[in-house]
């Protein structure tokens, strides 16, 4: 796959610096359109569920240890922990469960 | 007012806020580098991404399209609506920025801009100094890209129940992200549930099933956040 990377890694980072760069750079002018506003607003919502479930059911080595994971970070997010602590949390949790099932199992 | 130590005093205030956020990445991207090895590239394709990017869920998503060989309008689709988020935050930022330095600046600062960059920006009092990013940007950037380099080559040492355990952690922190402001407000609590319910429905209906991981991601995200912001509009300041 050595060769064919590159032009994806080219076109990933172009898009996400144009993307970053071209409103700082050409608009002074506030958004007026209350519906682009608010779509903007729900994007990274709607985007970042939709990447982790159901993915993080088939992340880990067997589905029971990624819904403990999952119910884990669930919880541990409600409570308001750091970005950092939520992510240890859950893997923690993931590693307790796959432990005690090699013993169940 | 001296302008060296005016830009000493933002760059310091920059890298101590940085550290924090340095720390976070350091983690995140550590299972991006074991995760993009695990895929099939090299150790620096892997650092190149983290390096030029500077993007957790872009890179992730990205990922999947490599190893899966999509096509390059899919990546160019799947960065754009994963990272539009960007947009939004550079708007924001680009009325925040000082006005009496230079413009060529914001070529620069721009390339910062990530969402706990945003944040710390975003909570200074008064206008943001381009210095005041670039302090966060000398420790984030770090973090962020040797965490790859760190995962990407022990990733392949470590035990299988550890990276297990490990891949969990990008969906911790997304939930992270997420829920709080589910808990508070029903039009987000609408959206995460919504948007996690759609993406579902891909991954179980047996025609939906062929749509490939970034469409799936575009398409739950457009349809989601659209409804919501038609049936939800945030009310104006």
């Amino acid at each position: 796959m050595e060769q064919n990377v590159y032009p994806y890694i080219l076109v990933m980072a172009g898009v996400t610096y144009l993307i970053r760069m071209l409103p700082m750079v050409l608009f002074k002018r506030e958004i007026q359109s209350t519906y682009v506003k608010s779509f903007l607003y729900y994007v990274p919502y709607a985007c970042l569920a939709s990447m982790t479930f159901p993915a993080i059911l088939t992340a880990t080595g067997s589905i029971i240890s990624a819904v403990v994971g999952f119910g884990a970070a669930v919880l541990a997010a409600c409570k308001e922990k750091s970005l950092l602590t939520v992510a240890l949390i859950a893997c923690a949790a993931v590693f307790i469960t796959e432990r005690v099932l090699q013993f169940v199992v | 007012m001296n302008r060296t130590t005016d830009r000493k005093q933002e760059f310091r205030s920059g890298l101590k806020d940085g550290i924090p956020i340095a720390l976070g990445y350091f983690a995140v991207s550590f299972t991006f580098g074991i995760k993009a090895v695990d895929g099939g590239l090299s150790i620096w394709q892997a650092v190149l991404i983290s390096l030029t990017n500077l993007t957790s869920a872009g890179q992730f998503a990205g990922l999947d399209i490599i190893i899966a060989m999509g096509s390059y309008w899919e990546m160019a689709l799947t960065q754009l609506v994963i990272n539009l988020r960007y947009c939004l935050m550079s708007f924001s930022l680009s009325q925040k920025l000082r006005r009496d330095v230079p413009w060529v600046h914001r070529f620069f600062v721009s390339f910062g801009v990530t969402d706990e960059i945003f944040g710390v920006s975003a909570s200074r009092e008064g206008k943001v100094h381009p210095f005041y990013s670039y302090g966060a940007m000398c420790v984030a950037v770090p973090g962020w890209t040797l965490g790859t380099l760190v995962g990407g080559f022990f990733g392949s040492i470590l035990p299988e129940f550890i990276l297990s355990a490990l891949s969990v952690a990008i969906y911790g922190m997304f939930l992270a992200v997420i829920i709080p402001p589910a808990r508070k407000e029903k039009a987000v609590r609408f959206v995460v549930i919504g948007a996690m319910a759609v993406s579902t429905l891909f991954a179980v209906v047996p025609f939906l099933k062929k749509v490939s991981s970034g469409f799936v991601i575009i398409i739950t995200t457009l349809l989601v956040a659209g409804a919501a912001a038609y049936l939800a509009p945030i009310k104006e300041e």
